[in-house]
């Protein structure tokens, strides 16, 4: 690269994947080294302390009890995260549709905020029960479940993104006499997203607690992983029910991840992405 | 000077901010008028609160005066806005994050339709202007704060608009950057033909850049004193130290003393 004068404060670009491995290990490394001594003393304190295993087994038997069941467990998985999937994808678009349409229009978001902040105080989970009459045992239910839970955090994501361009930057498309629409992608969105994207990472978490904890109040037995660690739990087989936990851990951190990845790919310029890039 | 109609012509303008209450209201400027010549470099100067942004952003149609009215080239200020004839810079460069250098610079071009070709030339063309063609894939936070507000420069021109409004473009800058910064700045205006309005709270920077330095004074906004700025061009370093120099100084400082 031509640089004549580089200053001192510019970023240098162009790290070999040596340097750049490097630097991923000494940012991960402590985490990659508290898991398994996290794990090592949660084992040593069973063993210790005698813990009977209907309250906490050990991480070895766990294993054991998982290594045996986890074909079917990740077919339950794949079940449950498809209601998750599905609510996320409506709750989260819904959110962002009516996000954008109240930024728009004064009025609309007059009406709607109050009671959409008031609505997201509400423990929606706690509709579940109700949600199973209306739309029986299988998967719509824990979608209607999802979507509710994923809704409110897109929108008010999408409503405050919408409003953090700088005013300076505003008045800078006012001064090219710039139409409002244009305005709109090429300034409000792009500074909207890195909101947008805090809501669309927190919901996958949401979706996956509302699937399975939807599914605690009624799910298919021979189908769904919350019936399943409801039920093994209710049967004290609990080795079996912390197999079901890790499958839905490993779901949630799965598809936070490839949200996450998605937005890397999508706003690479934005200030929580690039501290990691470089 | 006088013998050319003014590009930017301001009569009795005044601008109150607040309710409609007498005691809410702040008088930002009271009945100023001013003309500015076609090529002219004019500073307003003058300590916070003499509301000489305010009159920066009455001639740019980002705020309406309350009284009195504003001509560009024979036109409104809204007008001459919608005509495209200023380009503005701000404090704080205002770069998008997520458009690399080149690309800050063609926002104006895109927003005005130029093709994509004639874009890509201006922008590049600007960007030589001001010191920065080997950084048009930096990003801006890739780039110090006086690289920036250069990016900021030149895309203010790229559409070459009559008229550049600046409004204490250096301020956010320390002392060394300012005056490099200011050099580079003549250097730009004596190679396009464009009228620059300079808003400052530096006498420095007013006097060595302006032909005409407004001097400012508050509660109420009003103009106290324009004096003419004789130097020679092209200014440089040396220009700073001649007594000439420091005798316009002592003529501004003395005009902002007799409030």
């Amino acid at each position: 690269m031509a640089v004549t004068e580089a200053p001192a404060d510019l970023i240098v670009t162009g790290l070999t994947w040596q340097s750049r491995l490097a630097a991923l290990l000494r940012r991960y490394l402590p985490a990659i080294l508290i898991l398994p001594s996290g794990l090592i003393l949660w084992e040593l304190g069973v063993r210790l302390f005698n813990i009977q295993g209907f309250l906490l087994p050990a991480p070895s038997e766990i294993a054991q009890t998982f290594g045996e069941s986890w074909v079917g467990l990740l077919d339950r998985g794949w079940y449950t995260f498809q209601e998750a999937w599905w609510g996320y994808l409506i709750g989260c678009g819904l959110g962002i549709l009516i996000g954008l349409l109240v930024s728009r229009f004064a009025t609309i978001s007059a009406a709607l905020m109050p009671i959409a902040i008031a609505v997201n105080a509400v423990p929606i989970i706690a509709l579940s029960p109700l949600v199973r009459v209306w739309f029986g045992l299988g998967q719509p239910s824990k979608i209607v479940i999802v979507a509710i839970l994923c809704f409110f955090p897109c929108l008010i994501s999408t409503v405050r993104g919408l409003s953090v361009a700088a005013p300076a930057a505003v008045e800078l498309m006012r001064s090219y006499a710039t139409p409002e629409l244009e305005v709109f992608v090429k300034l409000r969105l792009p500074s909207a997203l890195p909101f947008i994207f805090n809501g669309l990472k927190v919901c996958t978490s949401l979706s996956m607690i509302g699937a399975v904890v939807g599914e605690f109040y009624g799910g298919l037995l021979n189908k769904s992983l919350g019936t399943f660690i409801a039920n093994e739990a209710s049967q004290v087989r609990f080795r079996s029910s912390w197999s079901g936990i890790i499958v839905a851990c490993a779901f949630g951190i799965a598809f936070y991840l490839l949200v996450g990845l998605c937005e890397r790919l999508l706003i690479p310029w934005h200030v929580s992405v690039r501290s990691q890039a470089d | 000077m006088t013998d050319t109609a003014p590009i930017v012509s301001i009569q009795n303008v005044s601008k109150l901010f607040g309710s409609a209450s007498a005691a809410g209201q702040t008088h930002a400027l009271s009945r100023v008028s001013l003309d500015v010549a076609p090529g002219e470099f004019v500073s307003l100067l003058g300590p916070s609160g003499c509301g000489k942004s305010t009159l920066l952003r009455l001639v740019a149609d980002l705020i309406e005066p309350s009284d009195g009215q504003i001509l560009i080239r024979n036109k409104s200020p809204r007008q001459a806005r919608l005509d495209r004839e200023y380009g503005i810079v701000f404090q704080s460069p205002v770069l998008y994050d997520w458009r690399d250098v080149l690309h800050n610079v063609e926002l104006p071009l895109e927003v005005m339709r130029f093709p994509p070709a004639e874009r890509d030339r201006r922008a590049r063309e600007m960007l030589q202007l001001v010191g920065l063609k080997d950084f048009e894939r930096h990003y801006p936070w890739q780039l110090s704060g006086g690289m920036q507000q250069r990016v900021s420069i030149a895309r203010a021109l790229s559409f070459k608009p009559a008229i550049l409004l600046m409004d204490e473009p250096f301020g956010a800058l320390d002392e060394m950057t300012r005056e490099r910064m200011n050099a580079e700045l003549l250097n730009i205006w004596s190679q396009t033909d464009t009228t620059v309005i300079f808003v400052t709270h530096s006498i420095a920077e007013a006097v060595f850049l302006s032909s005409r330095v407004v001097v400012m004074t508050p509660r109420p906004g009003r103009i106290e004193k324009i004096v003419t700025i004789d130097l020679p061009q092209p200014r440089n370093l040396e220009t700073r130290e001649q007594p000439h120099y420091f005798e316009l100084i002592t003529a501004v400082r003395e005009g902002l003393r007799e409030v």
